[in-house]
């Protein structure tokens, strides 16, 4: 087991590395370093003097070199400024190093923002710790709903109550956050008054007012998909050996079902819930754009609306970190949960 | 500012109307399908529940809603009126008294036309975006799954790779007006568009090997056909103008491509590496058949029911992430009918107005629920085999 894990540890840094080497190529394409060059200096600026910028600024450095330095294996070197011939800082509101050392992600240096003018480290962290209350909520709703949906569509297989609530959540997952987002404002704020339709406010202190909206529309589009995976991993249960064994000895069937089917039945959802999270991931995007909550889906589309060339890596090495390490739960979790699963 | 109006119930009666070549083709499609039922096989069955019954007549109903977009709108959805900024459903237009039945834009554009015309994007792209990553995903899943190994180990790890984007992530690195100066689009559209080329080739190179009066034909055909398109699709330079696809496009057609692929990868993997333990397959490596005869002619048709699902399924998704790149204002132009623009355009003045939000987002939702509902019924009829 415990190699197991190793070995998934190491495939997960060789994905990480791989993806960031690709988005650190995309980002770094021509035209987007023209588009940093124009939105970082005056208007009308000739080609020249972008491309001054441009150098000025150590974007034209070799590219592995520059991933190497953003990576923290190779030290990264300060600007010497021509005329002076002293080492000056890339950008004055970051305080980049003014003599060579390592200086990147591994030494938890993640380099300036240059749309929010600050370290890109200032503004990941307060957004994921954001996102974090936002998502904490969206699972404390989803959970409990969609397995009690999943339990009682799957108890009894065909049933009224089970066609509902299955085509309930077949319409829920067709529901995307930007649909179901529009839809309950519609109701909730506009037309009933209940809500409030931005959460800006949120950011100062949660309520139910500014705070229900986006909790609601990031969850129901989760809540159908995991409910359908849970129901059917209760049917599968409920046909067993052991439940028709336990009915025949007389116990009610409230008991069968919490008592034997519950633990069985909930395995199977475990790694569904757990890999949501890259699903959930683009949710909080759409949700916080929508609903304007200044946290991680916020600054991803910032640092990528004005190509935040560190931001952007930051976030991505964050999303990533979050899909893999979510699988990896997912995996470890599933065999420990099942007994019958071991790794080899 | 219009003064005339029709009632709630006028809108109604005047979207029934204006949908009458839709009803007039359900009806004959859903007469035949009755009728004809026992004979149709899978699609048949479908009418045997509610449930499939409810799929096929959503998905039916926005198929010729998109092959009728020019009869069933009244107006042009890109042209202004500019008497009828934000006007409430059911407004009378001054000069031509046609009725915006579900009111006008921000920008004076009637809603209902614009709706109308955005299903013909999604319905073109969604469904052929969806074809070509499941070309990809075949293409390189059978081998993976039959051979594991090594060529499992890397591409397994590419697709994971990919897997491991957040979606929205990667749309907005790949759909950006700047990346269409540099190569990687037309690349990456040459490298894909490639697949279904090599799989029919395959598929008929390895069938009719010993009957070359067919080989060659359909070989031909493949070729001729195959490359006609990719030379109009990748480098735009078609001889007869007929396929055409705007760079723009294009670039939203590789993203999908690109981000659906590696899913159908997994899926073809995991059916194959199921398959290829069974009798009819260790029985054709006896007759010594080819590997690639094997992954095609006796793998692939019989992993075809978990795929047929897997497909329906996935044209929801795929709608659904063109619904998300219009939302985001990423590759589609500004002015574009598609649900995904007009629901973003919508929601940011959602204070003011709410009439613009609703035909959009109703009709996206509505969509891709029937395709849920045909896949859930398609996987009943499935299991009961």
């Amino acid at each position: 087991m415990l190699f197991f894990i190793l070995r998934r540890l190491g495939t997960m840094l060789l994905t990480m590395v791989c993806l960031t080497l690709v988005v650190f190529f995309l980002v770094n394409l021509e035209p987007n370093l023209k588009k940093l060059a124009i939105s970082q200096t005056e208007m009308h600026t000739s080609a020249e003097q972008l491309e001054q910028w441009l150098v000025n600024h150590g974007y034209r450095q070799n590219f592995f070199v520059r991933y190497g330095q953003w990576l923290g294996v190779i030290k990264k070197a300060p600007i010497i400024n021509p005329e002076t011939g002293k080492a000056e800082q890339r950008f004055s509101f970051c305080n980049d190093p003014v003599e060579p050392v390592y200086s990147g992600v591994l030494q938890g240096d993640f380099g300036c923002s240059t749309k929010f003018k600050t370290t890109a480290a200032k503004r990941l962290f307060p957004a994921l710790g954001a996102t974090g209350i936002l998502m904490f909520w969206v699972l404390v709703v989803m959970i409990p709903i969609s397995l009690l949906i999943g339990i009682l569509a799957g108890m009894r297989e065909g049933s009224r109550t089970d066609r509902t609530l299955s085509v309930a959540s077949i319409a829920t997952t067709a529901t995307p956050e930007y649909v179901s987002g529009v839809i309950f404002t519609v109701i909730f704020a506009s037309w009933l008054g209940w809500l409030n339709g931005s959460a800006a406010s949120a950011s100062q202190g949660i309520t139910f007012y500014n705070f229900t909206l986006p909790v609601m529309t990031l969850a129901i589009y989760g809540i159908g998909y995991i409910a359908r995976m849970t129901r059917a991993s209760m049917v599968e249960v409920m046909t067993q050996q052991y439940i028709r064994t336990a009915r025949l000895k007389g116990l009610s069937f409230s008991t069968v079902v919490i008592k034997h089917a519950l633990r069985n039945a909930l395995i199977a959802p475990f790694t569904v819930i757990m890999l949501q999270f890259p699903w959930l991931l683009t949710g909080v995007v759409i949700v916080e754009v929508m609903f304007r909550y200044q946290g991680f889906g916020y600054i991803l589309v910032e640092a990528a609306g004005n190509n935040d060339i560190d931001l952007l890596l930051g976030c991505s090495l964050a999303s990533v970190f979050i899909v893999l390490i979510t699988q990896l739960i997912s995996d470890v979790g599933y065999a420990y949960l099942n007994p019958r699963i071991r790794v080899q | 500012m219009v003064s005339e109006f029709v009632g709630p119930l006028g809108v109604v009666t005047g979207v029934l109307v204006r949908f009458w070549p839709v009803w007039l083709a359900l009806a004959l499609v859903l007469a035949a399908s009755f009728t004809y039922k026992k004979r149709l096989g899978l699609y048949g069955q479908l009418f045997d529940s509610y449930v499939g019954i409810a799929g096929v007549i959503i998905c039916l109903f926005w198929l010729f809603t998109a092959v009728f977009a020019s009869t069933i709108s009244p107006f042009n959805p890109l042209q202004q009126i500019v008497v009828m900024k934000d006007a409430l459903p059911g407004a009378i237009e001054p000069e031509t008294h046609k009725i915006f039945l579900f009111g006008g834009d921000k920008l004076a554009r009637d809603v209902f036309s614009r709706m109308v015309y955005g299903s013909q994007i999604v319905l073109i792209i969604a469904p052929a975006a969806t074809g070509f990553a499941l070309m990809v995903g075949i293409t390189l899943g059978l081998p993976a799954g039959y051979y594991g190994g090594k060529i499992d180990t890397v591409l397994s790890f590419l697709a994971n790779l990919v897997l491991a984007f957040p979606v929205i992530l990667l749309f907005y690195l790949l759909v950006t007006p700047g990346i269409m100066d540099t190569p990687i689009p037309y690349g990456m559209a040459g490298l894909f568009f490639i697949f279904p080329i090599i799989f029919f080739c395959v598929l008929f190179w390895t069938r009719y090997k010993n009957r070359p009066d067919r080989l060659y034909l359909l070989l031909g055909l493949t070729l001729v056909i195959g490359g006609w398109i990719y030379v109009g699709l990748v480098f735009d330079k078609d001889p007869l103008r007929i396929v055409h696809i705007d760079p723009n496009q294009l670039n939203i057609f590789v993203a999908v491509v690109f981000a659906s692929s590696p899913g159908v990868f997994r899926i073809v993997r995991g059916l194959t590496m199921d398959i290829k333990t069974r009798d009819y397959v260790a029985a054709a490596q006896t007759r010594g058949e080819t590997p690639w005869y094997i992954m095609l002619w006796e793998i692939l048709p019989n992993a075809r029911g978990p795929l047929i699902v897997d497909t329906c399924l996935r044209i929801g998704y795929t709608t659904i992430l063109l619904g998300t790149l219009g939302y985001f204002g990423l590759g589609l132009a500004p002015e574009s009918p598609d649900w995904g623009t007009a629901i973003k355009d919508a929601s940011r003045l959602l204070r003011q107005t709410i009439h613009p939000a609703l035909p959009p987002t109703i009709a996206l939702m509505s969509f891709v629920l029937g395709l849920n509902l045909l896949a859930d019924s398609l996987r009943e009829q499935s299991l009961k085999d």
